[in-house]
């Protein structure tokens, strides 16, 4: 299981990475593999601002959906457009090509909050 | 929960297993758009060991059959397999079957595996005719063997001929080495082979067979959630989603297996619907726009009313496009017609179609 240290991640399998006061968010590699072949990311929320925990989207597999929640309050300033036709890159590169939006985090300190590498590790008992 | 014969064969193989029906299945292996793939170009194979199997037997079995049953059984002859129904007494559906005529005064009858029991029960209390009934559920094993590559690539495993065996016939012979194996051209996927009916303690051996024959035609075992993605992709009716104790299987579409030739429980009822025509019926629609459509969402007309539900969905692997199946009022019912499913916060316009949604 791929768990890149340099991340943050959620309990909600979402991993958060943070540039500045921007945050790249997409869901982890365990995420994707108990989710089995994405079929559609729906993200509608672009320009709105959302407090943490707000669901900001969709994941579905063909068997389930998921609701998406937004790790950081902040503007959705970003949605990865090219998952639209490729949803499939969540399964192939969870944390490259298969990022999902940008936020503009509205409270860095929230950040302060999310789990290391090591306590996601521990979370999904890899 | 029950496993089948193969649960840790399917394990070893890396199956994720969910509980389905009762029992641990496999709901998939390596991923469910390459099973769906393998059905579709090459074949698959598939542990459908859940599916229930009861023998009725004795001079009245069809007399009991013809009873219970909406298709008429009286034109099986032997080496011949039915699909019908269950009508209950309020017109809905106990539940979809397949007969099997073994022999004279012997017929097979192959359930869902989530209502044996109820079907059991049901029948047993339509037996005033004097019938013998026998579970057969717990002792034998289906496989199915599904792909336009089936019958090349199990060919060497019998001495009967494959190619031979028309849509909805069966032979007994051997296969994988074992004689008095059921080998019947039906399945669940439209994509044509066979269904492999065999004991418990024979399974193993087939399975095993199955896969070593089927390698060079690039075969792959296949779970549950692609097994619902080609039967969705045909337009088959999933019992529990499609139809149900409360659905009719004139407004299901169903009424080619309801031969009003004979009586059957509530055949004057269903007779009566079928001249009048139905309120409601279950059609096919493909979404225009991006989307999947699942079970239980709302279809609404275009001014957000609600007319009907979904009764099945998912994207379609085939035509990568949302596909499903619900019940709406028959004026919203022909072929062409606009509809929208509610998903989430859109309503997303859809178009009522002809099935199947795939044709080889």
């Amino acid at each position: 299981m791929n768990i890149p240290s340099e991340l943050k991640y959620t309990k909600d399998h979402e991993w958060v990475k943070i540039e500045g006061d921007v945050a790249t968010i997409g869901i982890t590699d365990f995420a994707q593999s108990e989710l089995g072949d994405i079929v559609y990311v729906e993200v509608e929320t672009v320009d709105e601002t959302l407090d943490a925990e707000e669901i900001f989207g969709t994941v579905e597999a063909v068997k389930t959906v998921s609701d998406l929640f937004l790790p950081l309050s902040g503007e959705i300033i970003e949605f990865n457009e090219s998952l639209e036709d490729e949803p499939e890159k969540v399964n192939g590169d969870p944390y490259g090509d298969g990022w999902m939006i940008k936020v503009k985090c509205s409270d860095l300190s929230q950040a302060d909050a999310l789990m290391s590498a090591d306590d996601y590790k521990a979370l999904i008992g890899a | 929960m029950k496993n089948t014969a193969l649960t840790t064969t399917h394990q070893a193989l890396g199956a994720k297993i969910v509980p389905f029906a009762g029992y641990n299945m496999p709901v998939q292996y390596e991923g469910v758009n390459i099973e769906h793939e393998t059905v579709r170009q090459a074949v698959g194979v598939f542990d459908v060991s859940h599916m229930g199997e009861f023998l009725i037997e004795g001079e009245h079995a069809l007399d009991l059959i013809q009873k219970v049953s909406s298709n008429d059984a009286s034109k099986l002859t032997i080496g011949k397999a039915q699909y019908s129904c269950l009508p209950n007494d309020d017109g809905g559906i106990v539940d979809d079957l397949i007969i099997y005529k073994i022999k004279e005064e012997t017929y097979l009858l192959v359930v869902n595996a989530s209502n044996i029991e109820k079907d059991w029960n049901w029948i047993q209390s339509k037996n005033d005719v004097g019938a013998t009934m026998r579970d057969l559920s717990e002792d034998y094993s289906l496989l199915a063997i599904q792909g336009p590559k089936a019958i090349e690539a199990m060919q060497s495993l019998t001495s009967q001929d494959l190619s031979a065996i028309k849509f909805y016939n069966f032979v007994v012979g051997d296969f994988a080495g074992i004689e008095h194996i059921i080998i019947s051209a039906t399945g669940y996927t439209g994509s044509g082979g066979f269904e492999i009916y065999c004991k418990n303690d024979e399974v193993k051996q087939i399975w095993d067979n199955v896969l070593e024959a089927g390698a060079n035609y690039g075969i792959k075992p296949i779970g549950l959630a692609a097994r619902d993605t080609l039967r969705l992709e045909m337009g088959y009716c999933l019992y529990g989603n499609d139809i149900d104790d409360t659905t009719s299987p004139i407004e299901a579409g169903l009424g080619w297996i309801t031969k009003f030739t004979k009586e059957f429980t509530n055949s004057k009822a269903l007779e009566a619907e079928k001249q009048r025509g139905s309120e409601r019926k279950l059609i096919a629609f493909q979404l225009d726009e991006r989307g999947i459509p699942r079970h239980g969402y709302d279809i609404v007309d275009n001014n957000g009313n609600k007319i009907g539900v979904v009764t099945s969905g998912t994207m379609s692997p085939s035509l990568n496009k949302g596909i499903g199946l619900g019940y709406v009022p028959t004026i919203f019912a022909a072929i062409d017609s606009k509809i929208n499913i509610q998903i989430r916060k859109n309503a997303v316009p859809a178009t009522v179609v002809k099935l199947p949604f795939y044709k080889h």
